[in-house]
């Protein structure tokens, strides 16, 4: 087979990247129909591809639809919906450009942003006769926050306003307004029809008045990336290792250049070394090399970074990354439940891990006007900006569009990415407030599970006075610790008796005595303990407070034992004493018990008290074995 | 052909004012094949490379020595469906010893184990899945290092450069995790495993162009003899040349610069019916 092996070569012409360019918009603005048609136009199709859309068509007993082109899994089309981004390349003259198609489901956000990270570019896609809808607004905020430079709006379906001058105009200044909010520079604004081909590759027949560039002219402007060669130089080490008795320092130059006697502060803790060689294999020998590159470092002397560290030049202070251990961050939160002052995560930022909290929620985006408000938590799919606290100095460098600086990513225990946190700088401790770092477990939930055998949960026993919670709570202990499940019961009298002797029983009190219960079994549940909470907790307002403390791990449980059978009961004497006055405020008699509507588990009183601590060992059971 | 790592050994103490070489999409691409390779070395464990012998994963495995100064530090695998060309088996010996490979070898299932409802070819290739989910039963695989790229075919261009396999191997295509700024999603329970697409980005005139500037070796099926060539390698019995004149890497790059069809024309399971490619790939297929 020699014969067919060239000499190896590296051509002497530059050849550039191919552009990566998103399109985004709100559903059926005609984001698919834009695709084809310029896949059409610029001559971009392959031969297979085409015959696949006129078969697809024809099927379906349908003209030649241009979005059958991207919908081409079963079931997208099935669903008549995109689900995920697809990456499509064409050709512009000489310049290679690589379309990432972006569903427009609200749902689908996470794969939007997969798709849309790495655009150099963006075509805002906003029907010219709807105007800018919320996925517009979302999308474009986005845009903003994910760091793309280069925005070009199409007003798809100018026909529908017969390209009228004055109505575009309207439009125009509108969508121009809504992106000024957020510091987006339009590049264009260009009034199009997608489906008829309208100022896509060619000029509009219909629009005449119209003097800006065609979509296609508009793409082509779009200048190559900003070299980051220039800038001072940052490597994150992404790991070391040693072959053949030479340590290598690993990672990707994120910017600037670096070179043979270099010096270089290693991370935090700023050690130095010189940079003794720049190593690759079967490249071009060069004792430089600059961002971009993925390269290993030889060091001198012969230091062990850790995989993280950033290395940055160690002789010029103003060449410095940030550092601070409190860092204000923007967001776009991913994770189905809301984000709340005080969760923990991992940021994970290029190679580096740290352990945050977030301090504040310090504004939440008004999706309805793109505005500032106050607020105490993040939706799913919300944007914010917070404060993030680590337990140590951070390096890092703050967010800029179109470079690799300050992308923060935060990451859940259980190794889920659930937000973007492009990075704003330092925050300021404001006056007054403690800086409380909390930190936390570096032992992930299924390392838990591991070593206990199970996992965790937190289950809450609500129910009247007497109904039986502290006895079934502790029998389900017993019984769980026969299947080699330990528990811990949090009761009420055995909180009042240490953790809570300084609460009474008024209104303000009994709600501190919930919220402390909630905080120590969420600490419990997460060094992945099995936690039962026997507490009367008769208002859905403080069970709600509870859950929304433990968070997803809150399972309610019901014990509804009526009020007759309780007061029957009545094992302390403390009914009678309330009857007679003795105690006021008495859940059941002289306060009210409000049931839970729909409780994970009801324990009825009407069967023997033995079947419901069965019942609820099997539901524990159920939800913590692995 | 020269082998030798290009590694400048003297201790260069000037502080001399090179400038980096600007960076071509081929530097480029290398470059962030390189970062995906080591993020994957460095978090999934244990990690094995599945080398096909075909042209792409050839190419992954230069890649993986480039990542590793010359080396590849961890096990390659080849899943045999036993109907390879002879010329395949041949190579994979020679380049076993000549790139010192870890070779892991696993078997497929014969055919008659296979669900029979799928088209002829797609079953062959079902087969081809049953055999790489034993080896990573087998070797407890945490992470399998894969050569498919995006513009193979539109189910693979919804892939993750990181993508998490559960239970029974099964791709979630509606529910992937998300992945952006090079954060790739690691695994979070047991008996999951990640498929690394480091070629994700690749189109097939990069690999081409890529083998030509590296010099990285072939099976010579992929160069026309008698006017006809291999663009894709599968079983003998599923693969079928196409008409081609190009018998250099250079012929095939000039030919490709023109070309209209698509690379996978010559396989037959991607012709056979409109879902086929996605139930396969939800299984665990490639």
């Amino acid at each position: 087979m020699g014969d067919n092996i060239v000499t190896g070569q590296y051509s002497e012409t530059h050849r550039a990247a191919a552009t990566p360019i998103v399109i985004v918009g709100h559903v059926d603005h005609g984001k698919s129909s834009l695709i084809g048609r310029l896949l059409y136009d610029t001559d971009s199709l392959q031969d297979g591809k085409l015959a696949q859309i006129v078969e697809s068509s024809r099927k379906r007993g349908l003209a030649v639809e241009w979005s059958f082109l991207l919908d081409s899994l079963q079931i997208e089309r099935d669903q008549g919906v995109t689900v995920d981004s697809t990456r499509i390349p064409f050709r512009l003259g000489s310049r290679e450009f690589v379309i990432v198609d972006a569903p427009g489901h609200r749902q689908f956000l996470r794969n939007m942003i997969t798709g849309a990270a790495d655009a150099e570019a963006a075509v805002l896609v906003v029907d010219a006769k709807e105007g800018a809808q919320e996925q517009t607004r979302r999308h474009a905020m986005l845009l903003r926050l994910i760091g793309i430079r280069h925005v070009i709006v199409l007003l798809n379906k100018s026909d529908l306003l017969d390209f009228d001058e004055a109505k575009i105009v309207k439009v125009e200044s509108d969508v121009r307004q809504l992106l000024g909010r957020l510091e987006i520079e339009v590049e264009a604004v260009v009034p199009a029809s997608a489906r008829d081909g309208d100022n896509i590759a060619s000029r509009s027949e219909r629009a005449l008045w119209y003097k800006g560039p065609t979509l296609v002219e508009a793409l082509a402007n779009v200048p190559p990336p900003a070299s980051r060669a220039a800038l001072p130089f940052r490597m994150p080490v992404q790991d070391v290792y040693r072959f053949d008795g030479v340590r290598y320092v690993a990672g990707r130059i994120e910017r600037g250049t670096v070179r043979a006697g270099d010096r270089l502060a290693i991370g935090a803790q700023g050690q130095v070394a010189t940079v003794a060689e720049v190593c690759r294999w079967h490249a071009p020998e060069l004792p430089v090399a600059g961002a971009g590159e993925s390269i290993a470092l030889r060091l001198e002397p012969d230091l062990v970074p850790d995989r993280g560290d950033l290395l940055f030049p160690a002789d010029d202070k103003a060449a410095a990354p940030e550092r601070s251990a409190r860092i204000r961050t923007r967001l776009f939160w991913l994770r189905g439940e809301p984000l709340r002052v005080g969760e923990s995560f991992t940021l994970r930022l290029a190679t580096a891990e740290h352990d945050v909290t977030v301090a504040s929620i310090d504004a939440v985006v008004d999706l309805e006007d793109l505005t500032l408000r106050e607020g105490d938590s993040v939706p799913p799919d919300g944007f914010a900006e917070i404060t993030l606290a680590a337990s140590h100095a951070v390096l890092f460098d703050p967010f800029a569009p179109g470079f690799g600086d300050g992308r923060g990513v935060l990451v859940d225990r259980y190794q889920r990415i659930v937000g973007g946190a492009p990075l704003i700088g330092p925050a300021e401790l404001a006056d007054g407030a403690h800086a409380i770092h909390p930190t936390a477990s570096r032992v992930s939930a299924a390392r838990q599970v591991q070593t206990r055998g199970h996992k965790s949960g937190v289950f809450w026993l609500t129910g009247l006075p007497g109904s039986g919670k502290s006895t079934v709570a502790r029998a389900a202990e017993l019984a769980l610790s026969e299947q080699a499940i330990n528990a811990t019961v949090l009761d009420g009298d055995t909180l009042r008796a240490g953790l809570c002797s300084d609460l009474g029983f008024s209104l303000e009190d009994r709600r501190e005595n919930i919220r402390r219960a909630a905080h120590v079994a969420k600490i419990l549940a997460e060094s992945g303990q099995v936690v039962i909470v026997a507490l009367v907790s008769p208002l859905e307002a403080d069970r709600a407070q509870a859950r929304q403390i433990v968070g997803e791990n809150f399972h309610e449980v019901f014990v509804d034992t009526p009020l007759e059978t309780c007061e029957k009961r009545d094992p302390k004497g403390l009914y009678a004493a309330a009857r007679s006055g003795k105690i006021p405020e008495f859940t059941g008699v002289s306060a009210p018990y409000e049931a839970p509507v729909s409780p994970e588990l009801r324990l009825p009183a009407d069967r023997p008290e033995q079947e419901a601590i069965n019942t609820l060992t099997a539901f524990i059971l159920r939800i913590v074995q692995p | 052909m020269t082998q030798t790592p290009i590694l400048s050994r003297d201790q260069s103490t000037t502080t001399s004012l090179a400038q980096p070489r600007i960076m071509d999409d081929l530097d480029q691409l290398e470059a962030q094949s390189i970062f995906i390779l080591r993020e994957a070395y460095r978090k999934l464990k244990p990690l094995s490379l599945l080398w096909s012998l075909g042209k792409d994963s050839n190419v992954m495995v230069w890649l993986a020595r480039k990542a590793f100064m010359g080396r590849v530090p961890f096990p390659v695998m080849h899943v045999d469906t036993e109907k390879k060309f002879p010329e395949m088996y041949a190579f994979r010996d020679e380049y076993t010893k000549k790139w010192d490979l870890d070779l892991l070898l696993g078997y497929c299932p014969p055919v008659e184990e296979i669900d029979p409802s799928l088209p002829p070819a797609a079953r062959s290739a079902a087969r081809k899945t049953a055999g790489l989910a034993a080896m990573i039963e087998k070797h407890k695989l945490r992470g399998v290092i894969a050569g498919i790229r995006r513009d193979e075919q539109a189910t693979r261009a919804k892939e993750r450069v990181f993508s998490p396999r559960g239970a029974g191997h099964r791709w979630d295509v509606r529910n992937q995790p998300p992945e952006f700024w090079d954060q790739y999603a690691t695994p979070y329970e047991d008996g999951m495993h990640i498929r690394v697409h480091p070629l994700l980005s690749w189109r097939e005139i990069d690999i081409w162009r890529y083998i030509e500037r590296e010099n990285i070796p072939l099976v010579d099926l992929y160069f026309a003899k008698n006017g006809k060539r291999y663009r894709s390698l599968g079983d003998q019995d599923i693969t079928f040349p196409v008409e081609s004149n190009a018998s250099t890497v250079a012929e095939v790059i000039a030919e490709l610069e023109t070309s209209r069809t698509s690379e996978r024309a010559g396989r037959a399971m991607d012709h056979e019916s409109e879902d086929v490619f996605e139930r396969l790939r939800v299984a665990g297929y490639l």
